[in-house]
């Protein structure tokens, strides 16, 4: 118990230094990559508790992010705005314009429904084949974000969702998120949940309802992908359903496999190297681009260096940096001599 | 009757092409139990390949040799990058690299090469059209039927009738019992992404040859196409895939003749939705195939 608090009290100092730092900084562009990485934070906390608990890779967790930024964004567009931005919009939806703060959870909340709706048949499946079918659920989500005019604009670019996240309202977010995640691994669900992961066959002798468990990880899951994508949505104030498709699948997913999926530390840890990896990539890229170096554009880089680490990191450390214990928790053995970590 | 030929026609031409993309994946599958997520990249391999030596004077049939070859040196690339050094750790780690490798070569087109489609060279025949019974059939389609058919064949005679094909066949039933009696694991493992490589390398012409041109991203859609298939068929039997890739491309022109504008929008939804159930109703696929022990 010490340990897990020891851990959140690290994990969320280090959070609230990264938006302290941010702020202090005075610079408008830092202000929002540490947005920005809070967001992508409560997508990888969000996925951490789903494959780290359930050993199982999920893909549609983006697609979630997408069900909950649409939602979110319908739901509070002002409406003066609703004519212009949504004009195949069901007549039901036009006049509802709410507080972006509620449709932050309502986005949250819709994006679990969905998963809690498709996903319990899934959770039977593993593996390969478990894989698949959630490679198979982000492409449906994509398609229907894509071609669902009514409500998403069509493959354009939906615009006029009011501004509402801050830098301290994601980072806010982020520690709730982190909390959540903590909890979620050391509540009993949590534990009978990665009993099933390292040994399926003695979990389900035992009685442990494999199922469900996953079922109520992915739900969770789900929660924080929404809430996620409703904040990055009002950051950012207008979006397509490109936004949420294989780019960012791996990219949430290099932060949380060069972490450690198994701990909560890994995600916060792997999101903040990440993060600061991938600004001073596109950074160099921009400016290669500016000293016109190249004959074309340089693209691509990033992605490539991105990609390259998470092999190595897979071969070389296949865990990741914090493959099986939070930091709470290694920093209490250090302390005392003669207990092996 | 016109439209029943026509409809047959394309049934057979895209589920041929299916059915060859489908086997290059299962065979990885059914041998390592690796999802390639960087197969679609091999078809990219062979495009860029042939849009790079297009302006060599070399006959057409030399360069598209050249493109296959390319995609089978990129398959061994993706055992040596991205299977090799993970293959003892967990299916997930696999997945992940597989999925990262597959990201890395994408990107390094977009970087090396362009962002925007470029041209591949074609020869006049895939262009041309043909009268089959009244109706205008373009040559391509029956390129396609008449490789898959030459493919399939040659690909059932290597699985049962060569040492190697039997090999691989142990391999995927029991890869442990295999290697105790004497099967060279790591032989057997590039062959299967060397043939791999080439199947997607032949595809890929096929399916480059209706569009004309080759961009990073092109490699999406055949991977998808050969997952469904896969799924559909059984991943771990090879007839499964050739059956998946058959039964998919029969729903997808039922779907292309029968769905509204409206709704052909959602065509993927649907198939992919088609996918799910299919996996709820036989986590197996339709055709079981041999029971298979471990991995490595």
């Amino acid at each position: 118990m010490q340990r897990n608090i020891l851990t959140l009290l690290i994990l969320g100092a280090l959070i609230v230094a990264a938006a302290l730092l941010a702020q202090f900084m005075g610079i408008r562009l830092y202000e929002r990559i540490a947005t920005t990485m809070f967001v992508s934070m409560i997508l990888v906390l969000g996925l951490q508790v789903f494959m780290g608990n359930s050993g199982i890779l999920s893909f549609a967790h983006i697609g979630f992010m997408g069900v909950g930024a649409y939602t979110s964004a319908v739901l509070s567009i002002p409406d003066r705005m609703k004519g212009m931005a949504l004009p195949d919009l069901y007549p039901i939806l036009e006049n509802v314009q709410l507080s972006p703060y509620l449709t932050i959870l309502i986005g949250g909340l819709v994006a679990a429904l969905v998963a809690a709706v498709l996903s319990y048949p899934l959770m039977r499946l593993s593996d390969a084949a478990a894989v698949i079918t959630s490679f198979a659920l982000l492409v449906v989500l994509h398609t229907i974000l894509t071609h669902w005019s009514a409500v998403t604009n069509g493959p354009r670019t939906l615009f006029g969702i009011p501004e509402a996240t801050s830098l301290w309202l994601a980072c806010g977010a982020a520690v709730a998120a982190l909390l959540g995640a903590l909890f979620f691994k050391e509540s009993r669900t949590g534990q009978l949940l990665r009993a099933s992961r390292d040994d399926e066959v003695a979990a389900a002798a035992i009685g442990v309802k494999i199922v469900k468990l996953r079922w109520l990880a992915f739900i969770l899951a789900a929660l924080f992908a929404g809430i996620g994508g409703a904040l990055w949505g009002h950051f950012v104030t207008s979006f397509s359903p490109r936004a949420f498709y294989l780019k960012e699948t791996f990219l949430i997913l290099s932060m949380l496999v060069i972490g450690g999926a198994n701990t909560v530390t890994g995600a916060v840890i792997g999101t903040l190297i990440v993060t600061f990896a991938y600004e001073a990539l596109r950074t160099l890229e921009a400016t290669i681009n500016e000293a016109g170096i190249m004959a074309d554009q340089v693209i691509g880089l990033t992605e490539i260096v991105l990609a390259l680490a998470m092999i190595a990191v897979l071969s070389l450390r296949p865990g990741g940096l914090f493959p099986a214990r939070e930091i709470g928790t290694l920093l209490t053995l250090k302390r005392r001599t003669g207990e092996k970590p | 009757m016109d439209f029943a030929i026509q409809f047959i026609i394309n049934v057979l031409s895209l589920g041929g092409a299916y059915a060859l993309m489908a086997l290059g994946l299962v065979l990885v599958y059914g041998i390592l139990k690796l999802v390639n997520f960087a197969y679609g990249e091999l078809i990219m391999v062979a495009g860029y390949t042939m849009h790079l030596v297009g302006g060599s004077p070399l006959p057409w049939l030399v360069m598209a040799a050249v493109g296959v070859v390319m995609a089978m040196v990129a398959g061994l690339a993706t055992d040596y990058v991205a299977f090799r050094p993970v293959r003892a750790k967990s299916v997930t780690a696999v997945l992940i690299t597989s999925f990262a490798f597959s990201t890395l070569l994408q990107n390094a087109a977009l970087l090396f090469i362009s962002p925007r489609p470029r041209s591949v060279p074609l020869p006049e025949i895939f262009s041309q059209s043909v009268m089959i019974a009244g109706v205008s059939t373009p040559m391509r389609d029956i390129i396609t039927i008449v490789a898959a058919v030459v493919l399939l064949g040659l690909f059932a005679w290597l699985m049962q009738k060569t040492v190697l094909g039997i090999a691989m066949r142990a391999a995927a039933t029991n890869f442990t019992m295999a290697r105790m009696l004497g099967v060279p694991a790591n032989l057997i493992i590039s062959s299967a992404f060397a043939i791999s490589g080439f199947l997607a390398g032949v595809v890929g012409i096929l399916w480059i040859g209706r569009i004309g041109t080759v961009a990073p991203g092109i490699g999406l859609e055949p991977l998808l196409i050969a997952f469904i298939a896969c799924v559909i068929g059984g991943m771990r039997s090879l007839q499964g895939a050739v059956l998946g890739g058959f039964i998919l491309a029969f729903i997808d022109t039922t779907l292309n003749y029968t769905l509204s504008q409206d709704l052909l929008k959602f065509r993927d939804a649907f198939t992919f939705s088609l996918v799910i159930l299919i996996l709820l109703w036989r986590p197996d696929g339709l055709m079981k195939g041999p029971a298979s022990g471990q991995r490595t």
